[in-house]
């Protein structure tokens, strides 16, 4: 048993008493400290997590899959008790008064924690290269980023630290890293997992979502995280269905739309390559492929640069160095202790986006740039509704490439931008959405997208795991993680 | 659409941020590049599309959500100051605030 | 020069009467510890969200609706954006231009003279933190109890000519918030607040003057020495031939002036955009009435009906509507005796007095507009005096017992018995052959002398009246 394994292998190997929750939690201290010195994918490890999984051991049951299971927390989800700092230095030794709901549910379900997983800052980035305390690096290849901001927890998966984490996903920050380090990463619709406790970057985008090593994982934790939460008001007042019950394996007379604009002549050969015999599989497998057309696509990144930074300003205005967080030193007056507190406690790409949305929501601007771009939305949305009036799951890559060397476009923002030129439209309409691994390419994994209805994460995840029943990659593991001994 | 150093200087103050001499320039310009990518937004076959289309403001597809008027826990007092950067006698201490 | 006219616009605050906080749980409590009342909404933590109260939100469309508000099916919340030691999210949840209530009114009364002052719009917000000053000057103490407790802020009309019309219409609002229930509007503690924009322009002029905003008026009468005082600066200025600075002024109460907060070039860019952790409002029709069912009558149509069915002169009628229970004391009082100028008298002598002294409001005390309506009655029929009625009530005040059983008590029911009074009276001029005299001979006083002696006879029971009569009959028929 190790974190290649299935969330429901690793159960059963519980019940059998092949191993205890202590010693997975022990493994996956192991498996942190031989590798994690490489890839840097913790920013804190937990303490007490080996007793909190002791604690699991006497009540695990056969209908409770995460009982005793490790997993670990990208660090914008707060975690009473346990430093939460959204890899900012702005909140180095911030300890939140209370738990995301996802963390309570998880603990409910008696998920272990590991630790918190490093992003980049505030979930602004595509790299983890933003992160405030050190880049986290590509488990298949260390020179390469592991994609963001999620890069932790993709890499913690990857490299079979965890079995499972969960990420958020604004523009495409779980699913573009999944893609990179060759995991699963699902962003569920807007409203289906509670946003309480998540560290807001921008309100209306955000998500949270698992990455695992297979589909079936993503539904087995998304079923602990999902529904209701009375202390998220945009959390949707549904019940979720079984979502293991959809794993059907059976896509025969499925509709799968293909979409021109995501097909651009950004796409690397070699992901458009890998996603082409993807598309072709899942024919074999009796779904039909038609072309649809999204129009607005080519607007999509525009105003999510706009929306985005213009909530994110607004939401990262609290960070003032009065009630939590660091407050700079120096200061001398109250204007002067706002502006040295802000300036040396968020790094670079934060203050530009900050700034950015500042502008787009100024006196004078806001109806060309924050109200326009609100109203794009809607036309992208409709884009989509239109859409799957014809097919029911909408396929593309996740990303243009494969994971790019560090440094590599950490001096051109807007470069790094495009880079999410397929996932960020999802985010926009608010739809579920899943990268699973569909190639690996000069030793480094490509992720397939596919796109979802608002919240029919069960036709979704019975596509996604049909493909990856019949590519049978799943899981990838990286070299690195092969060599270790745990 | 370009940014002038005296715009960067402008939103930097409403954003409290502080800009250095040197920052202001590399940021005048890219956040210029940003803009003008955004400025798309505004070429004249869009617009004229967007002409009555509602805003997106609120993904949200559930209608209004309300509470009871029901009081709950408060944080205990050691918790409510447990981070702050400075503190006295239960209430976070600034800088002199001048009335305004 | 030509005469000048002042032309002021209201902002008025009022907070909610809800058991909590308007997006969270917290409980709202007046003058509680620092930072008692206290979670992560309040703080402004990170990944903290807001929530909705149900009763922050009825309130609010209650008292748009009391304002003669249309409150439109659908409205939103949005973010105002500032930085401030008292606003923990450095932005403040409020409603820009999809407010809950808009285009209402209310009516004053100027000189006699009926006075409709319009409503541009009521919206919700939360209220923000309270800043302490050390002493010293140097630091500033940040207290989160009072974030997030709901407010209504109502925006008047420019409509108001005076710094008296101001005070009144700010006094109608408090009445109206007070009638509904949706607030106690106590602006000592500050659950009523007001700010104000005045400025002067030429009689007839249609355009509007350079205006300024003033702040911190935390009292009816500060409202109107503040407007007062600005309205003499301006008119100075212009009579000078300068011109006004638009500028926020802050009222000084030991100085009696104002005093420049920040100029024009200071005003906040306040960012407002749509708040995404809220969904939009959305009342269905059914939801509206029932909020507007819920408004009991206002205190201009009982001032109205008071008048017209009560037959009382409008001042009467001006003071018994200051306040719902007063009011609805008066009027129960009322219906039940035959002379409800009666009732108005001894509600606003005797009673408010007695609230005064006691310190007490009308719903504290122990008679019931029931057992005052009784009294009242008891003197109408001629059982009891006036003048014993008055200890009566004393009593009842004191004791909680009805005036019949004290009457009991006491003896004290009034003789009217024609044949007892002249046989007492017979011998009272008996009594006093000097004092008849003297009435004889022309003076007057002299037969309240006598009525006197039949009252002390009879310890205040006899009816007046009566005695009267049967004296001059007696002495008449002496002669």
């Amino acid at each position: 048993m190790d974190f290649f394994s299935s969330l429901q292998e690793l159960h059963a190997g519980l019940l059998k008493r092949e191993a205890t929750a202590s010693e997975l939690a022990d493994l996956s201290l192991q498996r942190i400290a031989s590798l994690d010195d490489r890839v840097h994918a913790f920013l804190h490890v937990s303490a007490d997590c080996v007793a909190a999984a002791k604690e699991t051991e006497t009540v695990i049951g056969q209908e409770r899959i995460l009982d005793g299971i490790p997993y670990a927390l990208k660090d914008n989800m707060c975690t009473r008790g346990i430093e939460t700092t959204c890899a900012s230095h702005i909140l180095k030794g911030y300890i939140p008064p209370y738990s995301a709901t996802v963390a309570e549910r998880l603990n409910d379900a008696g998920a272990v924690l590991m630790g918190k997983l490093n992003m980049d800052e505030f979930a602004m980035g595509s790299s983890t290269e933003n992160s405030g305390f050190f880049p986290t690096r590509n488990p298949w290849n260390l020179e390469r980023v592991p994609g963001g901001s999620s890069g932790g927890a993709a890499a913690a998966v990857a490299a079979g630290m965890v079995p499972f984490a969960l990420g958020s996903d604004t523009g495409g920050s779980i699913r573009q890293p999944a893609a990179f380090c060759g995991v699963v990463g699902l962003k569920p619709s807007y409203g289906l997992v509670s946003r309480f406790g998540l560290v807001a970057f921008a309100s209306s985008l955000d998500q949270i979502g698992p990455l695992t090593h297979t589909v079936e994982d993503a539904a087995i934790v998304l079923q602990a995280i999902a529904g209701k939460d009375e202390r998220d008001s945009t959390s949707a007042n549904i019940q979720a269905p079984d979502y293991r019950a959809a794993l059907t394996g059976d896509v025969r007379g499925l509709r799968i739309g293909i979409a021109s604009e995501y097909f651009g002549p950004s796409v690397e050969i070699g992901v458009r390559n890998a996603v082409t015999k993807a598309i072709a599989l899942l024919e074999q497998l009796g779904a039909t492929v038609s072309p649809i057309s999204l129009p607005h696509t080519e607007y999509a990144l525009s105003a999510y640069y706009l929306i985005a930074p213009a909530e994110a300003s607004s939401n990262l205005a609290r960070y003032d160095g009065v009630r939590y967080g660091v407050r700079a030193v120096d200061a001398g007056n109250l204007l002067d202790m706002y502006e040295k507190t802000r300036s040396t406690g968020f790094g670079s790409e934060v203050k530009r986006r900050i700034l950015i949305g500042t502008y787009a929501l100024s006196s004078g601007y806001y109806d060309d740039y924050y109200k326009r771009a609100q109203q794009v939305r809607t036309l992208i949305r409709q884009d989509f509704l239109d859409a799957f009036e014809s097919v029911d799951v909408i396929v593309s890559p996740t990303a243009p490439t494969t994971a790019f060397r560090l440094g590599e476009k950490v001096h051109d923002p807007l470069t790094m931008y495009l880079s999410d030129i397929c996932t960020i439209p999802v985010n926009l309409a608010g739809l579920p959405a899943i990268s699973v691994p569909c190639g690996v390419i000069d030793g480094l994994p490509v992720g397939l997208q596919m796109i979802g209805r608002m919240f029919d994460e069960q036709t979704l995840l019975r596509v996604a795991h049909a493909y990856e029943q019949a590519a049978g990659m799943a899981p990838l593991r990286p070299a690195l993680a092969m060599g270790v001994k745990a | 659409m370009s940014l002038s150093r005296k715009d960067v200087l402008h939103v930097a103050a409403l954003a409290r941020l502080h800009v250095t001499d040197a920052e202001q320039e590399a940021l005048a310009q890219e956040l210029s590049r940003i803009l003008a990518y955004a400025a798309q937004l505004n070429t004249l076959d869009l617009v004229a599309s967007l002409a009555g289309v509602e805003v997106t403001s609120h993904m949200s597809v559930s209608s209004m959500v309300t509470r009871p008027d029901a009081p709950g826990e408060s944080l205990p007092p050691e918790v409510v100051m447990a981070n702050a950067p400075d503190a006295e006698e239960q209430q976070f201490r600034v800088p002199a605030v001048l009335e305004g | 020069m030509t005469a000048l006219e002042t032309v002021i616009g209201l902002e008025v605050h009022v907070e909610l009467g809800t058991k909590t906080k308007i997006f969270c749980s917290c409980a709202v409590e007046f003058g509680a510890p620092p930072n008692s009342h206290v979670c992560p909404v309040c703080l402004g933590s990170p990944g903290a969200l807001p929530v909705l109260n149900e009763q922050a939100l009825a309130l609010g469309i209650r008292a748009a609706l009391a304002l003669n508000c249309s409150v439109p099916a659908q409205s939103k919340f949005d973010r105002k954006n500032y930085f401030y030691p008292d606003s923990p999210k450095a932005y403040q949840i409020s409603q820009y231009d999809e407010p809950i209530g808009q285009h209402g009114f209310i009516e004053i009364a100027v000189g006699g003279e009926k006075k409709r002052i319009g409503i541009t719009r009521v919206h919700l917000e939360e209220d923000a933190g309270k800043l302490n000053h050390s002493p010293y000057g140097d630091v500033s103490f940040v207290d989160l109890n009072r974030v997030g407790i709901p407010l209504i802020e109502i925006v008047s009309e420019p409509d108001i000519r005076s710094a008296e019309e101001a005070r009144l219409y700010l006094e109608e609002i408090r009445s109206i918030m007070q009638y509904c229930l949706v607030s106690e509007c106590r602006m000592e503690e500050g659950s009523l607040r007001c700010d104000a924009n005045i400025s002067l322009r030429p009689v007839g002029q249609r355009e509007f003057g350079t205006k300024t905003e003033i702040k911190n008026m935390n009292s009816f009468r500060n409202v109107q020495r503040g407007l007062e005082y600005e309205q003499e600066r301006q008119t100075g200025i212009l009579a000078r031939g300068e011109n006004i600075a638009q500028q926020t002024l802050r009222w000084d109460e030991a100085t009696g002036t104002t005093l420049v907060m920040r100029s024009k070039e200071d005003a906040h860019d306040y960012r407002y955009f749509p708040d995404p952790d809220l969904p939009r409002i959305v009342l269905s029709a059914a939801y509206i009435d029932a909020r507007r069912d819920e408004i009991p009558e206002l205190p201009a149509q009982m001032r109205e009906r008071f008048e017209r069915e009560y037959g009382l002169p409008a001042y009467d009628a001006g003071v018994l509507t200051a306040s719902r229970g007063l009011a609805e004391y008066f009027d129960q009082t009322a219906q039940r005796v035959r002379d409800p100028k009666s009732a108005s008298n001894w509600i606003m002598g005797e009673l408010l007095a007695y609230l005064k002294a006691a310190m007490l409001e009308i719903d504290e005390i122990h008679v019931t507009p029931f057992a005052l309506a009784d009294l009242i009655r008891l003197i109408e029929d001629g059982t009891i005096s006036a003048k014993i009625a008055k200890t009566l009530l004393k009593d009842m005040l004191d004791s909680g017992k009805d005036a019949k059983t004290l009457i009991a008590e006491q003896g004290l029911i009034q003789i009217s018995d024609e044949g007892e009074l002249r046989a007492i009276a017979l011998r009272v001029l008996a009594a006093n052959p000097k004092t008849v005299d003297d009435y004889r001979a022309g003076k007057e006083k002299a037969l309240g002398s006598l009525v006197g002696q039949m009252m002390k006879e009879t310890r205040g029971k006899a009816n007046p009246q009566i005695v009267n009569r049967v004296i001059l009959e007696l002495i008449a028929g002496g002669e």
